[in-house]
């Protein structure tokens, strides 16, 4: 129970730390993983300069779960407490997550051309479920826009968000089934060895990432939240 | 036992209406049979068993897809939805209901539809047919309450197929893996374990679905 409400109460701390502080830490922390990445960590034995987008591409990938999580977290809040801002929140993480996914896409494509010669690779497990999860969000977009302000699409936009978390784990295990039956070879690679300056960077990355993709959040929900005020105060006055 | 009780009494209207405007087996029927003869003239020379079991899931999935637009067109035009919603009866009953009259008018489609393509392709093994009623659950149970999702908004029936296929990519992925593989067992377990999963988190959120 007390590791809960600390939980809470982190988030709500987190909320209380001014934008302009956010802007300047994500900076800072993107420069220094830039050099990091480029200066810093080793080049890799088998793969050479190439792998260094490795760097980028887990903490992109990790920070893209992160935020179809929160907004998965959003969208039970709404359902279940019926907070009023989960809606929003919701939306603008899933938004994110989105930005970030197509990054994902990015990065492992540009990856797999330098490894294999190929811009897709479908033997690559996490980037083929990536594609379905970023289809199946793709559709959520769809839904929420085809749908009118109000409690309806709040409600279907929150189910919807819902099938997401149980779509992560099934789909994961049904794309590890199939490449039973259409990639029987499977690509070994002989990953980084995590340690030393490797480690580093990578956490460097990914506390950059997470802490760009809260500022980016931050910045959306602010301006959303403006244009409802300023839609509420509109009306007022007509 | 009044619940089941509610969700035969829903599920007969729909088949009753069914029975009596003939609106979406017929064209269920004449669309599968037609995507067959797509097929064979889009697969030149003589296909292997393989490509064709791909297919033949290809077309169970879209002729779903047809069934599944209709399930919830009626509700819509003679608004009975709103009634449906003020009825005394447990929400989840209407989505269970819908989900058996659909699983119904696909399962008739595929009792024409598998010989159909034993006739013009392959024959179809056992583990196949064991994968088409275990694929149909899950289908009929995630389209449904999408379907349900996709009636109130203004897209509509555009919308359906972008909401249902990238939850279907589990389903096409497990079903063919049981057409196609020797030990069949795993993959439709696997499908077993989908419609368990799916149909446990389409009857608690379905009320959020109807009600504001």
């Amino acid at each position: 129970m007390s590791s809960w409400a600390a939980t809470i109460g982190g988030v709500i701390s987190l909320r209380r730390i001014p934008l302009w502080t956010l802007a300047l830490a994500s900076l800072a922390l993107v420069t220094i993983a830039l050099v990091c990445v480029f200066y810093v960590a080793p080049n890799d034995a088998n793969q050479g300069f190439s792998q260094r987008i490795f760097y980028f591409h887990v903490s992109i990938a990790f920070t893209a779960y992160a935020c179809f999580a929160c907004g998965a977290w959003g969208a039970l809040r709404h359902l279940w407490k019926r907070d009023p801002r989960a809606d929003l929140e919701s939306y603008v993480c899933i938004h994110q997550g989105i930005i970030f996914g197509a990054m994902v896409l990015l990065t492992g494509s540009i990856w797999a051309k330098i490894s294999w010669g190929h811009w897709w690779v479908w033997s690559e497990d996490e980037l083929v479920l990536f594609l379905v999860l970023y289809l199946f969000y793709c559709a959520y977009f769809m839904l929420r826009f085809s749908l009118d302000p109000g409690p309806q699409r709040a409600n279907l936009s929150a189910v919807y968000a819902l099938f997401g978390v149980v779509l992560v784990p099934v789909s994961f295990a049904a794309i590890r089934l199939s490449k039973e039956f259409l990639h029987p070879r499977v690509f070994t690679l002989s990953g980084p060895r995590f340690g030393g300056w490797i480690l580093v960077t990578y956490l460097v990355a990914q506390a950059a990432m997470l802490v760009l993709a809260y500022t980016l959040y931050r910045i959306e929900i602010v301006g959303k939240r403006l244009d409802l005020r300023l839609r509420e105060l509109r009306e007022v006055v007509a | 036992m009044s619940y089941f009780r509610d969700v035969g009494a829903l599920a007969r209207k729909d088949l009753l209406l069914e029975l009596r405007a003939r609106d979406t087996l017929p064209a269920m029927l004449l669309f599968v049979a037609a995507v067959f003869v797509i097929f064979h003239f889009a697969l030149p020379g003589e296909p292997s068993r393989l490509e064709t079991t791909g297919f033949l899931w290809v077309a169970i999935l879209f002729t779903a897809l047809l069934g599944l637009g209709r399930a919830f067109v009626p509700e819509r035009e003679q608004r009975t939805l709103d009634g449906l919603v003020l009825a005394p009866c447990d929400r989840s009953a209407i989505w269970l209901a819908k989900s058996l009259a659909t699983l119904a008018f696909l399962a008739a489609a595929e009792v024409v539809a598998l010989p159909l393509y034993a006739l013009f392709f392959h024959h179809v093994g056992g583990a196949t047919v064991l994968a088409v009623a275990l694929a149909d659950v899950g289908i009929c149970a995630v389209g449904t309450f999408l379907g349900a999702m996709a009636v109130v908004t203004r897209a509509r029936d555009l919308l359906l197929p972008l909401l249902f296929l990238p939850l279907a990519i589990p389903i096409v992925v497990g079903s063919v893996g049981a057409s196609v593989a020797h030990a069949p067992g795993k993959y439709l377990a696997f499908l077993a374990l989908y419609d368990a999963l799916f149909a446990v988190v389409c009857w608690g959120t379905f009320e959020y679905v109807v009600s504001e």
